[in-house]
Order: C-alpha cells, then structure tokens, then sequence
C-alpha cells in the first residue's frame, strides 16, 4: 500500500499486480483495476484541475455519469479514469484545465 | 365584443419576426407578434451564430454590409450585447483549383465595388490559424465579422420588442388569414385578431401564408445540424470555412468548438421537429478532420438540429406580397439569415411606413419563381385557409 | 455494415441479463451492449471475478446475482462489454463506440437498461476532491476490493448508506461518522406506506440488521442532520452540519455522499420519449406499458431507467420487457409470452410493494433539492443555485432557457449531474410545479464521442 492512502486492499492475492505512472511516479495497481480505482488506493485524491476557475476535482461517482474524473491516459487527454481498466506500464497524467491542441505538424515531423 | 386590432400583426415570432415587430413598434405601431411555439424553438435559436459578410450572395451584399453596422453597435440597438464577438472570418482553399473559384470571386466583388473580402496565402493563413493542416493552399479573409450567441439574441430582440410596446403571443399559431375591413384577420387558437396589416416572418412554414395567399414558393424544411466540443485551449481565432466543403468551425471564448456545415438532419416540419443523422454528422467530422488532424480525439458533447426554409436560388424573400396590400414577406433565409436579422426588421418597417426600403431588395421578391420551379416542389399539407 | 439483429438490449445489470435470458431461452440471438468491462451493472458489478473474500464483504445479495451472470456465457448472446451507447434514434437504431472504432447497427427492438444514477447531493463544498458518492465507495469495493479504511464520513440518506456502513464496518474500516439527514417527519410521513411495505418485509429486516450493526459498532451516528458544509482547501478535510440547533464539525479524509438514486434517462430523453414526474420519487420516468413498451414501436425500458424498482423488480421487469419485445418480433405468441411472463409479473409486483414507504421514508431533505445560492449546482461549468435563480429574475422559464444565461447542463457530463436540481430550482424560484418547468431537451450523442470515432463510423447504409 501506498504511504500517506486511507484506503487499503481487502486481502486478495489472487489478483495480478501491475504498475502504471501518475504524474510520473510509480503506482501499483491491480488486474481489474479502473484507472482511477488505482490512483485513489494509492492515495491520489486530485485528478484534474477545471478548465473554468482552475479548482481541483478527484473522481466522484466512479461509474461513468459525472466526469470528474478526467485524465490523460496514454497521450490521450480528457478520458474517464473510471470507464479505463489499468493495463501494465500505462502512463497517466492528471489534467490540467481544458485539452490542448498542437500545432499543426510540418511535413517530415512525423 | 371588440376584437383586438393591431396596426400590424407579425407571423412568426423568430428573430426575424422579432426584429420586424422591434422596428414596427419603434415607428409608434402597435404591434403583436405570434408564435406557434415560443421565440427562438427553431432556426432563430439554435443557428451557428455567425455574423458573417463572407461568401455572401451578390444580392445580400448591400444589406449584410448595412446589417454589421447595425451589430456593431448590437447592445444600443437591444440593450445587450448578445454575445457578440467582433473577429475575422476565414474561408480556406485546400487547392489550386479551389484558390482560383476563390480568387474569381474576389475579382467579381471588386467589379461591384466591394473590399471586405481578402486573398492571403498560406504563410499568413498559417499565421493566422496555426493548426491548420499544412496542404492548405490560402484563403479569403472577411475582417470585421464575428459571431454571437443565437438563443441569447433572440432573448434580447424579445425583452427590446416587449419594451418596445409589442405584444407577444406564444403558443399562438396562426389558423386562417382574411381580409378584414381594410386590413386582415388572423384566426388563432387565442381567437381572432385583427390588423391592417400582416407581416410573414414564419421561416420553415412561411409558405402557408404565401399559398394562402395564392403566390406559394419552392420553399423546402431542412433540419440544420451543428455540433459542440469539450472545451480545448484557446487555438482558433477566425470562424473557419472551406471552399470545397460545407464548413462552419469556430471556437467560443470558453473554449468549445461548433461545428456546423450544411450538413441536414431529419427534418419533420409537420411534427414541429427535427432530429440529427449521424451520416451527416459524421462527414462534419471528417471535414474537421481534415483540416486539423490533431482534433482526432477532442469529443463531441453536444448535436442538435434547426429547422430552416430552404430557397432554390439560396436567398430569402423579402418585400410586400405580389398578391394582397397589407401583406409582406421576410422568410426562407436558406440557413444564414442570423446576421441578416437586425436589417429585416429596418427593412420591413420602412416598406410599411414610407412605402419602400432604401436598400435594394428587388432580387427577394416573392414572384421571382416560375411555374416550373412550383412544379419541382413538394406540397406539403397546407393550415392556412384565405 | 453491421447486420440487423433481432433485439438488442443496453446495459448488463440485472434487466438487462434477465431480458438476455429470456431472448436466450427463445433462442433469439440478442446483442448485449454494456459500456463496463464486466457484465453485471452497478450492482453486480465484477460478481463474475470477486474472490471469495470480495463476496464475503459485499454480502448475500451480491453473490445472489451469480446465476444471472451465467447468460453472459450463453452460445446465442452476443455480448460486448466496453461498449459505450451514444445514440438511439427512433427506428431502432443504435450508434456506440467500442475499442475505439464507432458502429451503428440497427434493432427490430432495442430495450434500455441503463439503469439508475445518484441522485445529486449539493451543497457547499460537494465538489471538494475526496468528496464522493456512497455508490462510488460500492464500486471501489466491487470492482479493486479497494476501501477506505480510516477518516471516512458517510452522509446523507437512504438504504445504501446504510449498506455502505454495515459493508465497512464488516471490513473493519474506521468509519469517522455516519451523517443521516433523513428528515425526523419522514419517518411520520412514511408510516401510512407500512402495512404495504410489510408484505415484502425482507427489505424491511435488511434494514433493521444494517442498523443493528451500525449501533453496535461505536461509530459515532448523528441523526438528523442539516446544513451540512465540506470543507477543506484542495481536498476534503471535514464535514460541519447541524443536528438539532448544534453545530457539529467531524474530521475526514473522505466523504460518501448519498441520497437516493434517480433513473438514468438520458436515452429515453434523447428518443424524446414523454416522461412524467414522479412525485414520491422526485424523479422524472419514460411512460411505459406493462410490457416496458414505449410510444416508439421498435423501444422499451426495463428495470430503474424506467423508474427505481430495486435490483429484484428489476431483474422480473427485464423479463416482461424482454417477452414483450419478443412477442412484437413474432417470436412469441401472446399466450405463450403471457404464460412465461406470470412468474416474472408476480415477483415484480411483490418487489415494488417497499417502495412507496421508502421511497417517503428516504425522500431528500429540502436542504439539497434547494441548496443555497452559494452552492455549485453544475460541477462541470460550474454554475451557482444563486445564478439559476438569477436567470429566473431575469425571465428563465425552464431548463432549455437557461443556456440564454449561461451554460449550466452544457459540460461533459451534458446535465446528468444537474439537471434534477436546476428543474427543481427554477420550479420553485418561478412558484410552479415542477412538471411545467420540464427537463433539459437532451441532445445526441448521449456519451461524448470523438470526432475521430464520428468520422470513421460504421453505419447501415440507409442511416
């Protein structure tokens, strides 16, 4: 268990453990885990911030209704961490106001 | 029992028909506007939003010039901003052949004597919008344009028309038009009402008065459709369009994206509705896909569809009735009437009270349309009786 | 081109597995679309890979849901998890996305299961990281056996905080405080409910042995509760309230919100379906048939979307819904639909004999279906009960008009979190019933889908 979470495990070994990265650091998950499941057993509470004053969000209902709980998943921004299960090695970033759109890429920038 | 009597009755309490009944009042008329639902349910309310002189028919071009002017200065005229936003509108080439129609057309409006319209070339347009896909050739740039918010405006010409001294009668529709006196009677589920003069403002279903009258137009329903993103970081300044597809693409202040384009939904006039259809909503999305590749994974919250007159020479008609005195038309604005509005109703006021406008509007007249043109359309079931 | 199917059901909670299993045992070949990745809904979510110690927790009535899920292995079903709906139009057509690529395909019936949501819970601080629906606990539990096992306050009303508190309890996690702000006159007003209650009176007992293990445990229980305030800087730090006159403060790290759950009609919305507004329930509902049946000939609703039943009258509704659908395809005669459906209509009408007494019994305090002008009613754009009300002042009739004010409802969540209490707000700001002032005109697609996905999408060639 993470140092510093309020939430623990019920004791089940039978389940895979696997890693991903929030923000780049290291958390371990479960097989079956959602993406946000994970991060609040690891004890991270704030997901995003609002694209409309700033203020930080955390996951709330956790089955797909609210939005809360949008992230960064794999290069791809403003996904649900509930609606994603954890596949080993993903890499998760918590979002910082609206999406943001690149430029267009040059030729030959691939 | 007296029956209440108007100087002028407006069918159709749209933006248009609002904008009418705004100026009609403010020339000292009394003045009722009906409604079959409320202001705003259709076209008026959920348009793009574009105040846009690009791209515009010939024959619009002296009254969308007269009708910024008027946006301009939006809140003197409503007493509110309605949300409109000054900004360039932009319409992109993506090749040689399309900057050439482009070009073309810039020529023709320097013969008439217009120079709103600009050619840049890629560079500037890269500049301009740097998400642009990098196969874009140039574009025509139409500065001084902008947008606004179209639920928000009709809200505005509604509190300035009711302020103003008109009534307004939701929920109201017009049943059956005769002459009355030296005016007209209109029967309505409110009952009677009398007025001397009748002004068309009925969009989609303008024609019931027009065949009432017996000078019916190819006027056809479409449902419009648009859609709106998440919010994204601000990147798109211009309102965006393309020469060779249908393309209406701008980003509001809070950062959403509409996409609009032409592209129609089901359009149920008689059941008062309409629904999107994904085929079409799904070319908008290749369009936009096209020209910003990077959007691939922004998502769609929100589509809806308008109901809209559609006009096979794609200008609406506006003036008195070829037919009856006392009658006049502004209806079948084709999908881009919103930036026309607040010049219809200067328009129409002028030609009740002085007896013609001055600016030209020969080119909107009702009975433009040959025999055979009537022949092509559908007769869709008719309410009005005269 | 994806081929017609013959039904297709949306969403794998108890409706929608039992409505799989009668179009199994008809030999029809349905199509069972579910936007999680294992069958079973919110509440039989992951039942088919909980190990025992997850069954032990969570109880009887979530293994009770073990022969349901069985279906899902069915030859005839085509089920597809991870399958997000976000659209139905009228002629049966259904649009979802699922591992990225778009698809429509088109249904001879469609029944929604999409079963029920939280209803919203405002009040000051309720958007504080950390702050929680007790649903969402359910699920952390269900789906990664994940729990809070200190500094955690439950609050609100209803059944499922109590379940919640007796299910952590039993993990021995440290609750901080169970808040209850049922109303002390519900419980007068709910008592006329009783004698219809206590002809299905399991729910009744399971209610009683919840309390009993609340009592027991120590945990300190405030009972009737108000005013309640979140507070905390970046996350949750406490929950204020009042009981009784006094002001009452208890530390948390987290807080479980609940108050009921309403029908998800967002579908039933978009097909533009007619709903009416259930008083007792505080929720609107699709107007259906015995049969689940809409007005549209090819679309049904069964189980919570079409009003909150509970998971037993909800898998009984799955099958009526189902065996009507089935007759309307030809599948089924009448008498043969009417013989398999008299066990399913008796355990439906069994099942729903509680709910009036709870639904009276739990129905939420006035506090967060008014909630004060401070408080934000839209989370995704952020929008005040105070600014609804402004926009009332300045002519707002309904939900639809407020968008000429401002942009409650508009976000990504497309109202599902709002929508109840701005209708409720306006009602009451305008001194009308709720049923003149209506409910958001809700717009496809019902799930925000990417313009990438949009772009590519499969469709029937005559969509």
């Amino acid at each position: 268990m993470a140092s510093g979470s309020n939430f623990h495990r019920l004791p089940e070994p039978e389940y895979k453990r696997l890693t991903m990265t929030f923000d780049g650091r290291t958390i371990e998950a479960r097989s079956g885990d959602s993406v946000a499941a994970a991060l609040i057993a690891a004890g991270v509470t704030v997901t995003r911030t609002t694209p409309v004053s700033g203020v930080s969000r955390g996951p709330y209902c956790m089955m797909g209704v609210c939005f809360e709980c949008l992230m960064e998943i794999d290069g791809v921004q403003n996904v649900q961490g509930c609606m994603v299960q954890v596949r080993e090695g993903m890499s998760v970033r918590s979002m910082a106001g609206a999406r943001t759109v690149s430029d267009a890429r040059t030729p030959g920038d691939g | 029992m007296a029956r209440p009597s108007y100087d002028v009755i407006v069918v159709g309490a749209g933006l248009h028909g609002l904008s009418c009944a705004l100026n009609l009042a403010r020339e000292g008329l009394k003045v009722v506007a009906l409604d079959k639902d409320h202001p705003g349910r259709h076209a008026s309310g959920v348009n793009a939003g574009g105040v846009r002189r690009l791209g515009r028919h010939e024959a619009e071009l002296p009254l969308t010039m007269a009708a910024l002017e008027i946006w301009h200065r939006i809140e003197q005229e409503v007493g509110d901003s309605c949300g409109f936003v000054a900004c360039d509108q932009i319409k992109v080439a993506e090749s040689g052949s399309e900057a050439d129609t482009l070009q073309a057309r810039l020529l023709r409006l320097r013969e008439l004597g217009y120079d709103h319209e600009q050619w840049i070339d890629a560079d500037e347009l890269r500049r301009r919008v740097p998400a642009i896909a990098p196969h874009c050739v140039g574009a025509v740039l139409c500065a001084g344009d902008g947008s606004a918010n179209p639920f928000r405006t009709v809200m505005a010409y509604r509190r300035a028309a009711l302020s103003a001294g008109v009534e307004i009668r939701e929920n109201c529709p017009a049943l059956a038009l005769s002459p009355a006196g030296s005016g007209w009677r209109v029967d309505t589920p409110q009952g009677p009402l009398d007025g001397g003069a009748v002004m068309n403002c009925a969009g989609t279903w303008g024609n019931t008065i027009a065949r009432a009258l017996g000078e019916p137009v190819p006027v056809t329903p479409a449902a419009l459709m648009l859609m709106i993103t998440e919010r994204l970081a601000p990147f798109l300044k211009p309102v965006l369009g393309a020469a060779g597809r249908t393309l209406s693409f701008k980003q509001f202040d809070n950062g959403t994206l509409l996409i609009g384009g032409g592209h129609r939904g089901t359009a149920e006039p008689e059941c008062n509705r309409s629904r999107v259809k994904m085929v079409g909503l799904s070319i908008s999305a290749q369009t936009v896909g096209a020209l910003f590749p990077q959007l691939a994974d922004v998502r769609v919250v929100r589509s809806w569809a308008g109901l809209e007159g559609m006009m096979p020479d794609d200008i609406p008609v506006i003036g008195p009735s070829s037919r009856a005195d006392g009658i006049y038309h502004a209806f079948g604005f084709c999908g881009h009437g919103f930036q026309l509005a607040p010049i219809t109703g200067r328009i129409m006021a002028d030609l009740l009270v002085r007896g013609h406008s001055g600016l030209p509007i020969e080119a909107f007249r009702i009975d433009r349309f040959a025999a055979a043109d009537m022949a092509a359309m559908d007769t869709p079931e008719q309410r009005i009786s005269a | 081109m994806v081929d017609p199917v013959p039904l297709l059901i949306m969403g794998s909670g108890p409706a929608g597995l039992a409505a799989a299993q009668e179009a199994v045992r008809a030999g029809v070949g349905a199509l069972l679309l579910d936007e999680q990745p294992t069958g079973g809904g919110q509440i039989y979510r992951a039942l088919g890979e909980a190990t025992g110690e997850r069954q032990k927790t969570l109880g009887t009535d979530y293994a009770a849901g073990a022969p349901l899920l069985t279906v899902l292995s069915a030859q005839c079903l085509d089920h597809q998890p991870g399958a997000t709906v976000w659209e139905v139009s009228p002629d049966g057509t259904v649009y979802y996305t699922r591992q990225g690529q778009a698809r429509a395909v088109s249904a001879e019936q469609v029944i929604l299961c999409s079963g029920a949501m939280e209803r919203p819970m405002p009040f000051p601080g309720w958007t504080l990281p950390g702050v929680m629906t007790c649903g969402a606990a359910q699920i952390l539990l269900k789906g990664a056996g994940v729990f809070p096992a200190s500094g955690a306050v439950l609050a609100g009303s209803g059944p499922l905080l109590l379940l919640l508190a007796k299910q952590l309890i039993g993990a021995r996690a440290r609750l901080a405080a169970v808040v209850d702000t049922t109303p002390a006159d519900n419980y007068r007003g709910a008592l006329k409910y009783l004698p219809g209650a206590l002809r299905t009176p399991g729910y009744l007992l399971k209610g009683l042995s919840m309390i009993r293990t609340l009592s027991a445990s120590g945990v300190p229980w405030y009972r009737g509760a108000s005013g309640l305030e979140a507070i905390g800087d970046d996350a949750v730090a406490g929950l204020r309230f009042k009981v009784r006159g006094r002001q009452h403060e208890v530390a948390c790290s987290n807080l479980f919100l609940h108050q009921g759950v309403v029908p998800n009609v967002q579908l039933s919305r978009s097909l533009g379906l007619e709903h009416h507004w259930d008083g007792l329930q505080r929720c609107w509902r699709p107007i259906l048939d015995g049969w689940g049946a809409s007005a549209l000939e090819r679309i049904a609703v069964a189980g919570d979307a079409g009003g909150i039943m509970g998971a037993r009258a909800a898998e009984a509704h799955g099958r009526l819904a189902a065996l009507g659908a089935l007759n309307r395809i030809g599948v089924l005669s009448e008498t043969e639909r009417d013989r398999r459906a008299a066990g399913a209509r008796a355990v439906y009408r069994r099942e729903i004999l509680p709910r009036p007494f709870l639904d009276r019994l739990y129905r939420p305090h006035p506090d967060y279906l008014q909630p004060a002008d401070d408080t934000i009613v839209c989370r995704c754009e952020e929008v005040t009960a105070g600014q609804i009300r402004k926009y009332v002042e300045l002519g707002c009739l309904g939900p639809n008009q407020t968008k000429a004010f401002g942009r409650s409802g508009m976000g990504p969540c497309q109202g599902r979190v709002c929508g109840l209490t701005v209708s409720e707000i306006i009602a009451q700001a305008r001194g009308v019933p709720l049923e003149q002032v209506g409910y958001y005109r809700i717009r496809p697609p019902i799930k925000p889908v990417t313009l990438g996905e949009l772009a590519t999408l499969e469709q029937p060639e005559d969509a």
